[in-house]
């Protein structure tokens, strides 16, 4: 069963489209989905499939397409590093691999303390602040150098 | 119409076709995998890759409509680099498992590699592993990596099996099919997903390593299960039927085959297949020669007509016999001076009998069910009992038709249903009164004076007003009586208020007939009507119970209307003759077991629902002693010195029947002559609603293994609403013993909350609820 703030969320979002293509608004239930509580579980997609009225497979079609959908739980804070092109260019990799020996964790892995995750991603549309990363597909950090994601993480680790 | 050229061949194709149509219609073959005529277009295998002048590109023939004075190329130097560019691709991933692969010698990947493919592949690198599958007992996905992602087998589920069960997760390289949450495929159309799947990737699990596909036979032959008559190829492999898949009728079956019509075939392996003729003797049975076992009947059979009477004679026989082996069993019957001959063994209501002016049938073309705008359906559990009709009902709602439904159960249709009704059994004649009344209010028409009677005293809901406005506002509409509704205790009664309907909105009035040969039976006058006097019907025959019985693939606890009655009869006749593939419950109750074949190991004829008759060739030599039913028959009549016994083969005797014969004037729905009577059955407590489950119809799919390893298959559960439950404190998954008259089943109770109030569904047809009475009526429950 979606939560409360989940189905008004979505009825909100289905306002959008016509009464009969309720399924329209499957991304938005599953990003919804997400906020909630960090991840989207198989029973999650079946509520959204209830839901929406539209198949299971449906769902899992679209959540598993997506890569900014976390299909297992990531952490509390999930930064996803961009390692696109222009990215890569400015050294990506590197970064990445920072974060690796920083939090001790490869990617798709979640730190010991369910603080960090770390995962890949695709290009975020601001290339002149690469590298970059985003934390929990919300908060884009550029310009990153060791030290700026050093002061990012311990911010990270307070909170 | 639009003029393009193909290959440098003209042709004028209709606006909208698309190349690779245009072409197959010049006869030009265009490499192809996602593409099928039957499914939506999904262009994602590249392989049918064409050049069109002025394009910069090759183009997608399956995706590009035809345009005036296009010219395509389809073997150009263009098109096939690009198609061996594709085919590169489609083959890096694929494993060169060929000599181990099911689909080997029959496979499209392997075929075009053959034109496309290179001698070798310049791939260095990993190839990509799919992990296998496990989707349920009928369709192996166990070796996923050959899966081209070409999503036939999804798009099949959606558009024509109705329901998503199978999706491509995942993206690009790591895209794979697979089912949600590692679910099974339950759709009773699944076995198509094998014969769409271009590759290996999904095999059929029964066939699975038993044959290579050049070593197998192919013969015709035709479905004996529902009453569609699917097109068969059975193919064959040392006298062993080892698979069927369908031959294309556009007509009948399309490309298509139900599971049921696909895997039924292991039934007729079984190890209980009846091999010898046996007789009972001092309680044991005993194997004896042909001569022995028909001597024995004969005399039978000839003592009981002389000492008794015969009208103490009666037989029996299942809708799925062929049209000869009925033909043959009712004249013996009549030959020895009886009249007690019927095959429909599920019906309770026989008052229509000789008041239609032919057999009761479709009433119109299968493959115009697909054009009708405007559904009226009536007790019929329409998606288990005709998958592939249900499948045509569903393709015409894709069109905007409106499906309304009256039943006693709600299951999911997998279609938009516009309105339904879903009452007790004992509420049907009121719904279908409110709906011709409400009709008949906005129609402004007064209806016969006896009609009008019954109406008189009932207010459309507003549901049925709905439905009247519904079947109003249809230009090609049609009205179709279910199994459900046949079996129904007040079945003609329905049928008069159902066919009012229909004519009051010019709409056809049809039945969807329960097995493959209820329209042949009719026919072959294996009714008690037919001839010059009238004898007893199925029902009858048990209620006052005969001294002799003739059963014709007959199981009587399984196949019959009310199987207590039915054994009890059998039980108490002094010879019970089971003509029958297989051994079962018969042992108990009969004098003699003859061996006799299934539809593979006999010719024979069936008539289908919409009047189509069907005749088929043995695909294989009957297994031990067994014989075929007509050949069995007609040494019997011999031996009874019935006159006109002397048939060469099973065609003469469907000469007989057939020839000379306008079968379409044989066909008739429209009752005559029975009076409109008010709906006053009344049923205290609660009341039975049975359906036969869909792999418990008939004596060859009860014994075909993996189809009993279905969901559909699993031991019936009674399903009652929860406020009933309540009503007698009882949980939901709780034992609880039914009792009919003096027999009684236990089942785990399941709350079902889309049921009606009153009723408790139990299936019938199977081991379980064997004890049990009719079909309908007063049920008990309580706490097992």
């Amino acid at each position: 069963m979606l939560s409360e703030q989940v189905r008004a969320k979505t009825d909100h979002e289905l306002k959008k489209y016509p009464p009969d293509r309720k399924q329209s608004a499957v991304m938005s239930a599953l990003r919804f989905v997400q906020d909630e509580k960090g991840w989207i579980d198989t029973a999650d997609m079946a509520d959204v499939a209830a839901y929406l009225g539209m198949p299971q497979m449906s769902v899992y079609e679209v959540a598993t397409f997506y890569n900014m959908y976390n299909l297992k739980p990531m952490g509390r804070h999930t930064l996803t590093v961009c390692t696109n092109l222009s990215c890569q260019l400015v050294g990506a990799m590197e970064t990445l691999s920072y974060i690796k020996s920083k939090l001790g964790i490869g990617v798709g892995e979640v730190t010991a303390d369910g603080k960090f995750g770390l995962r890949e991603g695709e290009c975020q549309n601001v290339c002149d602040e690469a590298p970059l990363f985003m934390i929990n597909n919300k908060k884009t950090c550029g310009h990153l150098t060791k030290e700026k994601i050093d002061q990012i993480l311990a911010e990270l680790d307070k909170e | 119409m639009i003029n393009i050229e193909i290959d440098g061949k003209h042709i004028e194709v209709e606006n909208g076709c698309s190349v690779i149509d245009a072409a197959h219609q010049l006869g030009i073959y265009i490499p192809h995998f996602c593409y099928h005529k039957k499914l939506s277009i999904a262009a994602n295998c590249r392989m049918c890759l064409v050049q069109i002048e002025k394009a910069p590109k090759p183009l997608p023939a399956c995706a590009t409509p035809v345009a005036e004075g296009m010219k395509v190329f389809t073997a150009s130097e263009q098109a096939v680099k690009a198609q061996k560019g594709v085919m590169e691709f489609l083959l890096i991933n694929h494993p060169l498992d060929c000599p181990i692969c099911d689909q080997g010698g029959e496979c499209e990947l392997q075929d075009l590699a053959v034109g496309y493919g290179g001698s070798a592949s310049r791939y260095q690198e990993e190839k990509r592993v799919v992990l296998h599958k496990d989707i349920g007992p009928l369709v192996a996905a166990e070796e996923m990596s050959r899966c081209i992602n070409c999503t036939r087998c999804v798009r099949f589920g959606i558009e024509i099996g109705g329901a998503m069960e199978l999706g491509q997760a995942f993206r690009g390289e790591h895209a794979e099919i697979m089912a949600f949450m590692s679910d099974t495929v339950d759709s009773e159309l699944s076995g198509n997903m094998i014969d769409l799947c271009p590759v290996g990737a999904l095999t059929s699990k029964p066939f699975r390593y038993s044959a290579r596909t050049w070593e197998l036979s192919r013969r015709k032959s035709i479905s004996p299960h529902d009453s569609l008559g699917s097109n068969l190829a059975v193919q064959v492999k040392n006298n062993r039927v080892m698979r069927v898949l369908p031959i294309e009728n556009e007509e009948v079956n399309e490309c298509w085959l139900s599971d049921k019509d696909r895997f039924s075939y292991e039934g007729l392996n079984s190890a209980e297949r009846l091999t010898k003729p046996m007789i009972k003797q001092d309680g044991k049975w005993l194997e004896v020669e042909w001569q022995v076992a028909l001597e024995y009947v004969a005399n039978g059979l000839r003592q009981i007509a002389h000492e008794k009477g015969a009208e103490n004679i009666g037989a029996l026989a299942t809708p799925h016999s062929t049209l000869e082996e009925l033909y043959l069993l009712q004249k013996l019957v009549r030959g020895l001076g009886s009249h007690n001959v019927d095959f429909r063994l599920r019906q309770s209501d026989f008052s229509a009998d000789n008041k239609q002016p032919g057999a009761p049938w479709l009433g119109m073309a299968v493959a115009d069910i697909n054009l009708v705008d405007r559904f009226l359906l009536v007790g019929s559990f329409l998606r288990k009992d005709h998958p592939l009709l249900a499948s045509r009902v569903r393709q015409a709602t894709k069109w905007g038709a409106q499906v309304n439904l009256i039943h006693a159960t709600d299951d999911d249709l997998l279609m938009p249903i516009a309105n339904k009704e879903i009452v007790a059994p004992t509420e049907m004649a009121t719904v279908l009164a409110q709906v011709l009344k409400a009709l008949a209010t906005a129609k402004q028409v007064t209806l016969d004076t006896n009609v009008q009677q019954v109406i008189q005293s009932v207010t459309p809901s507003a549901i049925a007003q709905a439905m009247a406005d519904s079947l109003a506002s249809g230009e090609r509409v049609a009205v179709f009586f279910g199994n459900f509704a046949q079996q129904h205790p007040h079945a003609s009664q329905l049928q008069l208020l159902a066919q009012h309907i229909a004519a009051l909105c010019g709409a056809t009035f049809g039945f969807f007939g329960e097995a493959a040969n209820s329209v042949g039976g009719y026919l072959a006058q294996a009714v008690p009507f037919a001839g010059t006097e009238h004898g007893m019907n199925a029902s009858a025959m048990l209620a006052a119970p005969r001294k002799a019985y003739i059963l014709l693939n007959v199981e009587a606890e399984l196949d019959m209307q009310n199987p207590q009655q039915a054994l009890a009869a059998m039980g108490a006749a002094d010879m019970v003759v089971a003509l029958s593939a297989y051994k079962h419950h018969a042992t108990e109750y009969a004098d003699v077991l003859l061996p006799i074949t299934p539809f593979t190991e006999t010719s024979g004829t069936f008539i289908s629902s919409e009047g189509r008759a069907q005749s088929f060739k043995g695909t294989v030599q009957p297994l031990g002693e067994a014989r075929p039913a007509w050949k069995v028959l007609r040494v019997l009549g011999n031996m009874l010195d019935i006159p006109g016994f002397d048939y060469n083969n099973s065609e003469a005797v469907r000469d007989e029947v057939l020839v000379g014969t306008d079968l379409p004037a044989k066909l008739g729905n429209v009752l005559h002559g029975v009076p409109a009577q008010a709906a006053t059955w009344n049923i205290a407590g609660l009341q039975r609603v049975s359906d036969v489950p869909i792999y418990a119809t008939d004596a060859i799919v009860r014994r075909a293994a993996s189809l009993q390893k279905t969901r559909d298959a699993a031991t019936p559960r009674a399903l009652m609403h929860s406020v009933e439950l309540k009503k007698l404190n009882l949980q939901s998954g709780e034992m609880i013993k039914l009792t009919q008259g003096h027999g009684s089943a236990r089942l785990s109770v399941i709350a079902d909350d889309s049921l009606p109030h009153g009723v408790v569904r139990v299936a019938a047809g199977h081991a379980v609820t064997a004890e049990l009475g009719e079909m309908f009526g007063s049920i008990m429950v309580e706490r097992a």
